[in-house]
């Protein structure tokens, strides 16, 4: 494959971590704002292995984005055991539900 | 059209990854909004596989739409009763939300697209395996990568005159993920385990 320039992945991770925003505020599932956590990741890890492939630093980039993946999925894990706990304690998983602590 | 053609498979991948994602948004039904995320996060192995990053595309692949991906749709399967399987938001909400968006994405595609890439020092187009004893460009990466993780890097430090210090590893940060992941799952099994309610 013919190797194109940098400013395609950063546009293409742009737009993954916008939609990752917009779904992390939006949603009222629990399980899609998590799904807007991974997109979010996501965009941030290929531009992590897009600059690792386009410049002189090596494989640093793509030594970090496996550490980003394993800790997304460490936080995929604990997040879906607290949305597990939020669906039995309140039989809902609507997030604007969850305002106990709220003064 | 020619590069349009010359580039296939990079087209395919990206179109789809970002297709996906703007249906995760879009959709209100947390099943499919599930199945559009496999569809973005495969296609983003892809995108990791142009790059010459092999591993990295396979863990994608194993780990996230493999394990992470299995995980949510447990969570979406335990949850999803009846009525909340598509809860949704407020028509102003999504307006605003789609206004901040769009000015999100406008800023970070200008900044983006302002730098000059291919003029700043430490651009190369040849890319992530020029260097070290794994010259060919074939995206071999898998032998540097764990020499990276065990704390020695050939790939940065063979070939070029002998100095005092050597290029930095990755051992500490790769024994403190695996202990933190360790910790983690057993903390999520904690979590997650059924409790007898107190009647």
């Amino acid at each position: 494959m013919q190797p194109v320039g940098l400013n395609v992945y950063l546009m293409i991770a742009g737009i993954l971590f916008v939609c990752g925003v917009v779904c992390m505020a939006t949603k009222r599932n629990a399980i899609g704002v998590l799904m807007g956590v991974e997109l979010v990741l996501n965009g941030a890890n290929l531009n992590f292995v897009a600059f690792a492939r386009y410049t002189k630093l090596g494989l640093d980039g793509q030594v970090i984005s496996l550490f980003v993946i394993v800790l997304a999925a460490a936080e995929a894990a604990i997040a879906l055991a607290i949305a597990l706990n939020f669906y039995n304690n309140h039989l809902t998983i609507d997030v604007d539900r969850a305002d106990e602590l709220h003064g | 059209m020619s590069e349009i053609l010359k580039h296939g498979p990079l087209v395919v991948f990206g179109a789809t990854a970002v297709g996906g994602a703007i249906a995760v948004v879009l959709t209100q039904n947390v099943v499919r909004m599930a199945f559009w995320l496999i569809l973005s996060l495969g296609a983003m192995a892809g995108l990791f596989f142009s790059l010459n990053a092999d591993f990295v595309g396979t863990a994608q692949l194993l780990i996230y739409v493999g394990g992470t991906l299995v995980l949510l749709i447990f969570g979406v399967m335990l949850t999803a009763s009846g009525p909340f399987v598509s809860i949704k938001s407020s028509a102003g909400d999504l307006v605003k939300s789609g206004v901040a968006g769009g000015l999100l994405l406008t800023l970070i595609l200008i900044t983006a697209c302002q730098v000059h890439w291919e003029s700043t020092p430490a651009y190369d187009e040849v890319g992530v395996m020029s260097a070290g004893y794994n010259a060919t460009a074939d995206g071999n990466t898998t032998r540097p990568l764990g020499h990276a993780f065990l704390g020695a890097r050939p790939d940065k430090d063979l070939g070029r005159p002998p100095t005092d210090h050597l290029s930095p590893g990755y051992l500490l940060p790769f024994e403190i993920v695996s202990v933190h992941l360790l910790v983690v799952l057993v903390g999520a099994a904690y979590l997650a385990r059924a409790k007898k309610r107190k009647a």
